[in-house]
Parts: C-alpha cells; sequence; structure tokens
C-alpha cells in the first residue's frame, strides 16, 4: 500500500527526521490560509499517488499567498495521469543548496534490508542506478541488529557529505530505519533529503510503501488507504476476499490459485486473445466468493467471453459449479463462458452445469482455443 | 530415495485444531504420512482424529514424547513467524510453513535466525513437499502424482498441480515436489532444491516452475550451468502480467524492470533449459 508524501512526511517527523512546516489543504482557501500563517514563499504540492507530479504541473511555487490560492485551485482541478487530485500540501519554500537521495527498502536477493544513499537526490532514483549505478552507495543491514552508527558514517562518507553534517545524517537515518521497522515498510524514501543554503538537512519530500501483509497490526495506517488508485471492480473483489486486477482485453477469466491464474492469462494470449483480467479466488472458495468473482467480471463491458480455470484441490468444483449457477440467476448475461473443472468433485461439478448450456474443455489448451474462438465471434 | 520427506517423515502439525490444520492432517494421514502429533496452545491433552493424534501445548514438548522431526504449519498469519521460530528451537530438522501472508519484515528475520541453524524451511506461502508413495506434507492433493524420476519444484500451489496432473495422465511419475511458496523471502529457494535433486540418486530430470518477481530464476539459471547435470525444462508463469501490479502472490511483481517473465525464460534458454510456452506442454520436453 503506498502512502501519501504527506502522510509519509508526519510518519518521518515522528522519528526525528526534520521536514518542512506544512500543512494540507482541500480547497483554494485553505491554502491561501496556510500560506498566510507561514509566511513567506509556498510551494503548493499535489497529493496523487503517481510520479511526476512535477513535471505534470501539480507542484508550484507561490511566493504570495494569493499565488497559493490560485495554484491550489488549478492543481486541485487537475487530474494527473488519470487520477484526480483532491489534497495539496502546502509546504514552506526552503533554499536549497543540494539535494541528496536517502531511502531504505527490502533487497529480495540479499533477503536483508539495504540503505542506499546518493548525492544525486532530486531525481528518479532508479534511472541513477542504470546511468550510474557507482553513484548510489548501499549498505545492507542485520534485520535483528538494525542499523549502526558506522553504518551510516559510512553512506554520509560515501555521498561526500561535509564533515559537518555527519551527525544530523545519522540522526536522520537511524530515524528512517525505525519508521521503516515499525510500521513494517517495503520502501522508506527521502527524495530529495535538501541541504539547505544555511547548512541544515530537510527531508523535503517523502515516501512510504507499507507491506500488505503486514496491515493487521497497523490498523491506523490502513485508514490512509487512497482508494482512487484502485479501480472500483478491485475495491469490490478486496471486500469478497478477491484477489482481481483489471486488464485491456476481452476474455475473462476466473481461476483458483495466483500462479495459475496468471497461467491462463499466459495461454489466452498465446493463443491469440486477449484477458481482461487475473482472478485468483483463493483456495476453498465457496458458491458465494465464486458468484461475486462472476459478477465483477461480468461487470467489465468489454468482456466478450468469460475462461473459468478451476484445478480442484481444497477447492471443491462442486461447490465452484453451483457458484456459477447461483450468479447466473442473478445477472442476466448471454457472455458465452468455458469451463474447465479438474480435481475434486469434478464430475459432480460438470454434472450441475450440464443444463447451463456452458462449453466445457478437458485441458488448459482447449479451454483457451475455445475462450478465443467465443471471443471473436 | 526421495528430498526432504519420506517413509522415515515423522509429522508434526502445527495449528493441528484449527479448522484447516484438521482437513489437511486428515487427508496426509489417508495418504499414509505418518502424523505423530499436533500443537496448539492450549490445547494440550485433546486428541483429534478419532482419538488418533494426540495434541500438546509446544512443539518441545511434543516432540519429546512423539519424537517428531518434520513439522508442517497452519497457523494463520500472525503467528506464522513465533510458529517457525518455536519449530526450529525445538529441533526439527525440516519446517514447512503453508500459511500465506506473512510479513515480509517478519521473514527477514526468521531467515536470519534460521541461517545460524542446521534447520530447513520450507515456504511460507506455499503447498508443501509431497514424495508420491511415502510422504505428504502440506496441502498438494495425492491423487494426481505417481512415483517416479522427475524432481518438481515449483513457486506457485494450482499451477503446479497442473504441471503434476499433466505428467501423470502421460504415466510419467515423481520422485519428490516441491512447493517452495510465493513470497518474496522464503526458506528454500530454487537453487537449494536444485542441488537435493542434483544429489538425489532417484531423480532424473527436473522440472522448474517459475513466475514473475525477483531474480530467482536467473540465478537458478546461473547455477544450472554450472551444477546440474540432469536435463531440466521449465515453465514461467506471468508473461502477460502488467508491471507494478502484484498478482496474487506477494513475490510476484515486476518492478522497476526487474522480475520480467522474459528475462526469466531468456536465462533459462541460455542455460540449456527447455521452456515451456504453457504448462500442458512440459511432458513433451522431458
Amino acid at each position: 500500500m503506498k502512502l501519501h508524501e504527506y502522510i509519509s512526511k508526519r510518519i518521518f517527523a515522528e522519528y526525528g527526521i526534520p521536514i518542512p512546516g506544512g500543512k494540507v489543504a482541500v480547497t483554494p482557501n485553505e491554502a491561501k490560509q496556510i500560506a498566510e500563517e507561514m509566511g513567506g514563499r509556498s510551494i503548493v504540492k499535489s497529493q496523487v499517488l503517481v510520479g511526476g507530479r512535477g513535471k505534470a504541473g501539480g507542484i508550484r511555487l507561490a511566493d504570495t499567498p494569493e499565488e497559493a490560492y490560485k495554484y491550489a485551485q488549478d492543481i486541485l482541478n487537475m487530474e494527473i495521469k488519470g487520477l484526480p487530485v483532491r489534497k495539496v500540501l502546502v509546504d514552506q519554500a526552503v533554499d536549497i543548496q543540494d539535494e541528496l537521495y536517502l531511502g531504505v527498502t527490502n533487497d529480495r536477493a540479499a533477503r536483508k534490508p539495504v540503505m542506499m544513499a546518493s548525492a544525486e537526490g532530486g531525481v528518479n532514483i532508479e534511472e541513477v542506478a542504470q546511468r550510474s549505478p557507482e553513484k548510489i552507495i548501499q549498505c545492507h543491514i542485520d534485520p535483528v541488529m538494525g542499523l549502526q552508527n558506522y553504518q551510516a558514517r559510512d553512506l554520509a562518507a560515501g555521498i561526500d557529505l561535509s564533515r559537518g553534517l555527519w551527525r544530523d545524517f545519522g540522526t536522520i537515518a537511524h530515524g528512517l530505519w525505525e519508521a521503516y521497522v515499525e510500521n513494517d515498510a517495503t520502501l522508506a524514501e527521502i527524495n530529495p533529503l535538501v541541504i539547505t543554503k544555511d547548512q541544515k538537512l530537510l527531508a523535503v519530500d517523502g515516501k512510504m510503501l507499507i507491506d500488505d501483509n503486514a496491515l493487521f497490526r497497523h490498523p491506523d495506517i490502513e485508514e490512509y488507504r487512497d482508494l482512487d488508485v484502485e479501480a472500483e471492480s478491485e475495491i469490490e473483489a478486496r471486500k469478497h476476499g478477491l484477489s482481481y486486477i483489471k486488464l485491456d482485453g476481452d476474455i475473462g477469466c476466473m481461476v483458483n490459485g495466483a500462479g495459475l491464474a496468471m497461467t491462463t492469462m499466459d495461454i489466452i494470449k498465446l493463443f491469440g486473445g486477449e484477458p481482461a483480467n487475473f482472478l485468483d479466488i483463493g483456495g476453498g472458495a465457496s458458491a458465494e466468493k465464486v458468484a461475486a468473482a462472476l459478477r465483477i467480471i461480468l461487470s467489465d463491458q468489454n468482456v466478450k467471453a468469460v475462461l473459468l480455470n478451476i484445478f480442484g484441490g481444497i477447492t471443491r468444483c462442486d461447490l465452484v459449479a453451483k457458484g456459477i449457477l447461483d450468479a447466473l440467476q442473478e445477472v442476466d448475461t448471454d457472455v458465452p463462458m468455458i469451463v474447465r473443472l479438474v480435481g475434486t468433485n469434478a464430475r459432480e461439478g460438470r454434472e450441475l452445469l450440464e443444463d447451463a448450456e456452458m462449453e466445457t474443455a478437458d485441458t488448459l489448451a482447449e479451454a483457451a482455443k475455445k475462450a478465443v474462438a467465443a471471443a471473436n465471434k | 530415495m526421495s528430498i526432504l520427506v519420506d517413509k522415515d517423515t515423522r509429522l508434526l502439525v502445527q495449528g493441528i485444531t484449527g479448522e484447516e490444520g484438521l482437513f489437511h492432517t486428515e487427508k496426509m494421514v489417508a495418504y499414509g504420512t505418518e502424523v505423530v502429533s499436533g500443537v496448539t496452545p492450549g490445547k494440550g491433552g485433546e486428541w483429534v482424529l478419532d482419538g488418533k493424534i494426540p495434541v500438546f501445548d509446544s512443539v518441545k514438548i511434543a516432540k519429546k514424547a512423539t519424537g517428531a522431526n518434520t513439522s508442517v504449519i497452519f497457523v494463520p498469519a500472525p503467528f506464522a513467524a513465533d510458529a517457525i521460530l518455536e519449530a526450529a528451537d525445538a529441533g526439527m530438522e525440516t519446517i514447512v510453513c503453508i500459511t500465506e501472508g506473512v510479513p515480509v519484515q517478519d521473514m527477514m528475520r526468521v531467515r536470519y535466525y534460521l541461517d545460524q541453524r542446521n534447520v530447513r524451511l520450507v515456504g511460507p506461502n506455499c503447498p508443501g513437499v509431497l514424495t508420491p508413495g511415502e510422504a505428504k506434507v502440506g496441502i498438494i492433493p495425492g491423487n494426481i502424482a505417481i512415483r517416479g524420476n522427475v524432481g518438481v519444484v515449483s513457486r506457485s500451489g494450482t499451477l503446479t498441480y497442473e504441471v503434476l496432473y499433466a505428467l501423470q495422465n502421460l504415466d510419467i511419475g515423481v520422485s519428490t515436489c516441491v512447493g517452495i511458496g510465493g513470497d518474496p523471502i522464503n526458506g528454500t529457494d530454487f537453487i537449494d532444491t536444485l542441488r537435493m535433486f542434483e544429489e538425489d540418486p532417484q531423480t532424473e530430470k527436473i522440472v522448474l516452475i517459475g513466475e514473475i518477481g525477483g531474480t530467482d530464476e536467473e540465478e537458478a539459471a546461473d547455477y544450472i550451468s554450472k551444477y546440474v547435470t540432469k536435463p531440466v525444462a521449465a515453465f514461467v508463469a506471468g508473461r502477460t502480467a502488467p508491471p507494478g501490479k502484484r498478482m496474487g502472490h506477494a513475490g510476484a511483481i515486476v518492478q522497476g524492470g526487474t522480475g520480467l517473465a522474459e528475462d526469466k525464460i531468456k536465462a533459462l534458454e541460455k542455460a540449456h533449459v527447455k521452456v515451456a510456452k504453457h504448462p500442458e506442454e512440459i511432458p513433451s520436453l522431458l
């Protein structure tokens, strides 16, 4: 789960990381008021969960509160990469001397957290990593011992930070590490970490990603979920415990198991079709869950055929068949369906579906070919 | 021979009184696996499956009483890391964690602890390990694989069943099937399993089933080209997965240009692994 800049920075501040003064506004008037209270120049920043906000005109420097009003009005009317801007952060503008990068994330291959620093901040760090990897200093952190002082010093020295700032840098690095650990982040990043003209370090922008699997112990963070980044059907699916991702094709898929769901999409493509979605109904799915899944698939107007591929292990094929029949009673549809049931209670499942005029298939390849043919009719 | 589990496996089930734990214990027993005890804290002294299997409060006590050497874990995600550490601390040789949804930072700390001990963890978020005709530890359906000489290793669940089923339909048997799980950080990876299959005399051929996310398949390809003499066939799921989206499994995500199916397929082909276009093609590549 992605957190907005203003929430990430608020969390950073709780861990002793200095951030600019600022507040969130949802109207131009509020933005003006915040700018007035702070005095001086301010920066009006759109709060949307996509990169490239600055390039899209979603970040503006305001010299006066009136300008803050005007920019907030403009920005609050914008859509950035398809996402509506609902909030702006009005931050105190700072005089910047230099922009650094500091972040901590999970290194999958090393099975450890890694902290990274770079003297090239304020730009996309993945681009720096590709263009000049030597400019990113990395330090793996022992997940039990945590970040050590010498490691923070190594990072500071590695990016040629002036010695006078090492102590403050160490405080920020430790704060970032603690914010990452205590909030179960998979990424906590300050970009840029700014050196101001009066030689202070300041986290001007921040980003956190939280491990979805750990949200059970962070109910406060779950409340920050921004539903704008998900399609309505994806939100509906999550309510039913389904894993669903909308795609652009015309063949809807309902599968049990994530790997098999991906494979079903792949094989549709292999035989010349385009999948309309990824959908995993999970293990041991009930009839209700299956019915909800089918409703969600059919709510996509692009869907011209549906492929149901169920390999019964824990999941019982007869229950899946029952769910399909339940859903068809509620949803009136003439979209053709191709059903493949294999494994636990497959025969019972197929018998249940006999009257429903559905095409069946024995192999995955056969099911995919039939679905592609049905969609192209 | 086989790897990880066999007829000498004396299995303990953590979370045996839960719905899933009980359901699968019954299936494992029916398959012929020697399930010697179960653990549910607070329910020590009870018995399950008509008084056949005793329940204990802790792994340590259960091991002492019943001589278990392998544990399978069905406890809910918030308690899974604790259950793994408890099993390791009690001296289990092999731990198989089925639980899905374990926080990744928990797994980093668990992995760090296990790496300093002589214990093997399979999973989490995995279907378990099946040695046909000898032992079924986890949730892989027992009726879709026959005994034979093909070693199967996979990051997925039902996709693995699909491959086992395709092999069985052509009377091709399996030495051991290992589901290593779909999480970004797990106990046993492709390389660990490939090493075991390479050393196992019963295994003559290997099937590797990968998916998008991370670089495990690329590292496996490198290992195969250096150390594996047995023929390997593979399938990689997720060619059509959009970048930046997590495809069900916590570890199945294309991020910052890494984790792409195409790169994995290329790396495997370079290591002379035959890569199938779809899972039903695998038997013909062996």
